[in-house]
């Protein structure tokens, strides 16, 4: 304990030096905090660091370029918070981001932790710009503070459907869900989409989300030969019923969402997992702009894994609109926040009046040899070969 | 029709795994009256035994059969071992104490294992290893796999060894005569402890190959696994008779069926469209249904509560006053 005097100092001098900065101006040059929140430990934890380096990388380089605002150059402070993917912490660790006086969050990662942070961003008057929940619930909540520049759930489900559709054609489509609120809505936007493009859709089969033995489920739908088996659940109950899907004899195309879009499908169905169809919200890392995936591997010696384009993006959409309303005051520039045209490493970027990205994109990835991969991505409505849309 | 025959090749690949494991619950309970609900988790630590050997030997090159027979072969002595410490540890200890108190630690002893199963195994669904080249067969319409039935053949071998040990061996004629009435038995010679801790333990060796056999059949195994399958199981045992070995073969294949029909056809009986309900979902040959398959693990239970209604003694149980 030979250093105690010292770590107390430290520390002493830590808290007397955010207290200084925490009374300090808020509004218009000094310092200004912009905050990130995402799990740092746990089971994503790899996820949440990446997402924190992508709004670390953002702030770092608008340091670098000096910017000016109301006349005074500003020193951005990166404030990252950890949040366990627990929905309780998120909202503990809100308060905390609001109580040291940010002005403005990137956050969180999960849709389970911004929900219940949302309502306490929104009481601050802090923007809020998540680059990775895809609940659609989070910016159905009405919080004017609350922006999202990744895809919503329920535009997956039309643009896996529609993919499935345009490309393979399908008569009779059968879906089923695992019963839970993420699997039956996605299900049932894929429904609706099939229907408008004049597919029969097979009554809804459902299972759990514990489901193991499809069997009884995919053994009613043989006998009714549809050429395209949709599926709205997880990877965990996804493989096994792709697996048994394939042992019956079953030929359709199976299509799934997100949660069951991962490589972990390969060693859950095996072989079986081959061709799979499935869709992600957003874009795959390395459609992200080149000179983005290069800075980020020269900053932290590692290749962005997932949504840290997106949290990039959702960085320097504040400090964007900070420049534009050439105040750093959450309330003076909010507004520029919503009315933001962005041009940002994941595309153009501006919201719609609910705070979720117009135009986002949606992409399909299929499995190849054990791995998903992109095939198509869909923006607007649009369809574009992957290869294509990889070589802009 | 090749529907129908399909859900029948389903239900009995399903039901002979119960069987298997309703025989762990039925034993025991055929030998000291207890209850345990332990023996889901021992089916469980069998499947992800054989899930670690596995995966530690996929990279050796071996033959994968000869691979799927070493996990199963760690998994047994494992699950024996399992067996054994419970029954020595937790159940002996209360032998003579009030019925409700193993009962009781017969559910402590299932979370504590489930939880070790958790600290080991961690919560996330393990994907095992395909290294089996599963082969499916049509037959009249219905798709049978390599690996269904080499399921049905090991239990067929399983149930059809058990039945001769209890009932042609010195060991089997002790364990009935400790079933009849312990006391005595002892007084006649017979090491009671000792034929108690075997059926134990034979009863752990049945559950391992189960497990091993349901982690090969869906591809997957997680810590929770065991208790569903071991309600499961226990209903079959129920329903055959608990306490009678033949039941607990019947009525593990009986259940399988139902499940498998019952989930296959649930749908169907109970769309409201199909029963001519004028209904607005049904314009246009829509359908309104009441409840799909994802009742199928309903099935079981209903079983159980309707043999605890009119037959408590079981298909081939007899009534054995308040012994229970």
């Amino acid at each position: 304990m030979k250093n105690t005097p010292i770590g107390i100092s430290v520390i002493a001098a830590a808290v007397a030096a955010a207290f200084v900065a925490g009374c300090g101006p808020s509004s218009g040059g000094g310092e200004v905090k912009i905050g990130h929140v995402g799990p740092l430990t746990g089971g994503i934890a790899h996820l949440g660091k990446d997402n924190e380096n992508g709004a670390r990388l953002a702030v770092e380089e608008a340091n670098a370029a000096k910017l000016k605002i109301d006349g005074k150059e500003v020193k951005f402070v990166f404030v990252g918070e950890d949040d366990q993917a627990d929905p309780k912490v998120g909202a503990t660790v809100a308060q905390k981001m609001v109580d040291a006086k940010v002005v403005g969050v990137v956050g969180h990662l999960n849709s389970g932790t911004s929900i219940p942070a949302s309502p306490i961003y929104s009481q601050a008057g802090i923007p809020v710009i998540s680059g990775s929940a895809t609940n659609p619930k989070l910016t159905e909540q009405g919080f004017k503070t609350q922006f999202r520049v990744v895809g919503r759930d329920d535009q997956q489900g039309p643009a896996i459907a529609s993919y499935l559709a345009t490309n393979n054609k399908p008569k009779v489509v059968a879906v089923i869900d695992d019963a839970t609120a993420y699997g039956e809505g996605i299900a049932n936007e894929v429904e609706k989409t099939l229907k408008a493009a004049k597919i029969t859709v097979l009554p809804r089969e459902k299972g759990t989300d514990k489901t193991t033995d499809w069997k009884a489920v995919l053994t009613k739908l043989r006998g009714r030969n549809p050429d395209a088996v949709f599926y709205g659940g997880m990877d965990a109950t996804g493989g096994p019923l792709m697996k048994q899907g394939r042992e019956l004899g079953i030929k359709a195309v199976f299509a799934f969402g997100d949660g069951a879009c991962t490589d972990d499908m390969a060693k859950l169905a095996g072989q079986a997992a081959e061709g799979l169809l499935c869709s992600q919200a957003g874009l795959p890392v390395e459609a992200a702009d080149k000179k983005f995936l290069a800075n980020y591997k020269k900053r932290f010696n590692a290749d962005p894994i997932l949504y840290s384009p997106f949290t990039y993006d959702a960085a320097n959409v504040l400090i964007a609109a900070m420049q534009k309303a050439n105040s750093t005051d959450p309330k003076k520039y909010l507004p520029e926040v919503a009315s933001i045209d962005f041009a940002g490493v994941t595309g153009k970027i501006g919201f719609d009046g609910k705070g979720d990205r117009k135009d986002a994109e949606m992409t399909i990835f299929t499995m190849k040899g054990g791995k998903v991969v992109p095939v198509a991505v869909i923006k607007g409505g649009k369809t574009m070969p992957w290869a294509e849309f990889a070589k802009k | 029709m090749d529907t129908f025959l399909q859900q029948l090749v389903n239900g009995l690949t399903a039901g002979s795994v119960y069987a298997v494991v309703a025989l762990g619950y039925t034993m025991v309970y055929g030998i000291i009256q207890l209850i345990n609900f332990a023996h889901g988790e021992v089916v469980m630590i069998g499947a992800m035994v054989a899930f670690t050997i596995i995966n530690l030997l996929v990279p050796s090159g071996l033959p994968p059969l000869a691979i799927v027979l070493i996990g199963a072969g760690c998994a047994v002595p494992i699950c024996m071992l399992v067996g054994y410490g419970m029954e020595r540890l937790a159940y002996r200890p209360l032998r003579h104490a009030p019925r409700l108190a193993p009962l009781i630690t017969a559910i402590g002893v299932s979370i504590i294992l489930q939880h070790l199963a958790m600290l080991v195994w961690s919560r996330n669904v393990l994907a095992f290893p395909q290294i089996i080249q599963s082969h499916t067969y049509f037959i009249g319409g219905a798709a049978i796999t390599t690996v269904q039935i080499a399921i049905l053949a090991i239990c067929v071998t399983l149930m059809a060894g058990l039945a001769l040990l209890v009932y042609r061996t010195p060991l089997g004629t002790a364990m009935r005569a400790t079933a009849q009435n312990a006391q005595v038995a002892g007084l006649m010679g017979i090491d009671i402890n000792r034929v108690i801790a075997v059926t134990f333990v034979i009863g752990a060796a049945l559950g391992a190959i189960a497990g091993v056999l349901f982690g090969t059949y869906y591809g997957i195994a997680q810590y929770t696994m065991g208790s569903v399958l071991g309600l499961k199981a226990f209903s079959a045992a129920v329903l055959g008779g608990i306490g009678n070995i033949p039941g607990a073969m019947l009525g593990g294949v009986l259940l399988g069926l139902v499940e498998a029909l019952g989930a296959g056809y649930i749908g169907d009986f109970t769309d409201l469209c199909a029963w001519g309900v004028p209904l607005q979902a049904c314009e246009g040959g829509g359908h309104f249904i009441l409840m799909g398959s994802n009742y199928q693990d309903v099935f079981a239970f209903i079983v159980l509560i309707l043999v605890l209604v009119f037959r408590p003694q079981g298909l081939l149980g007899e009534r054995v006053g308040d012994r229970a």
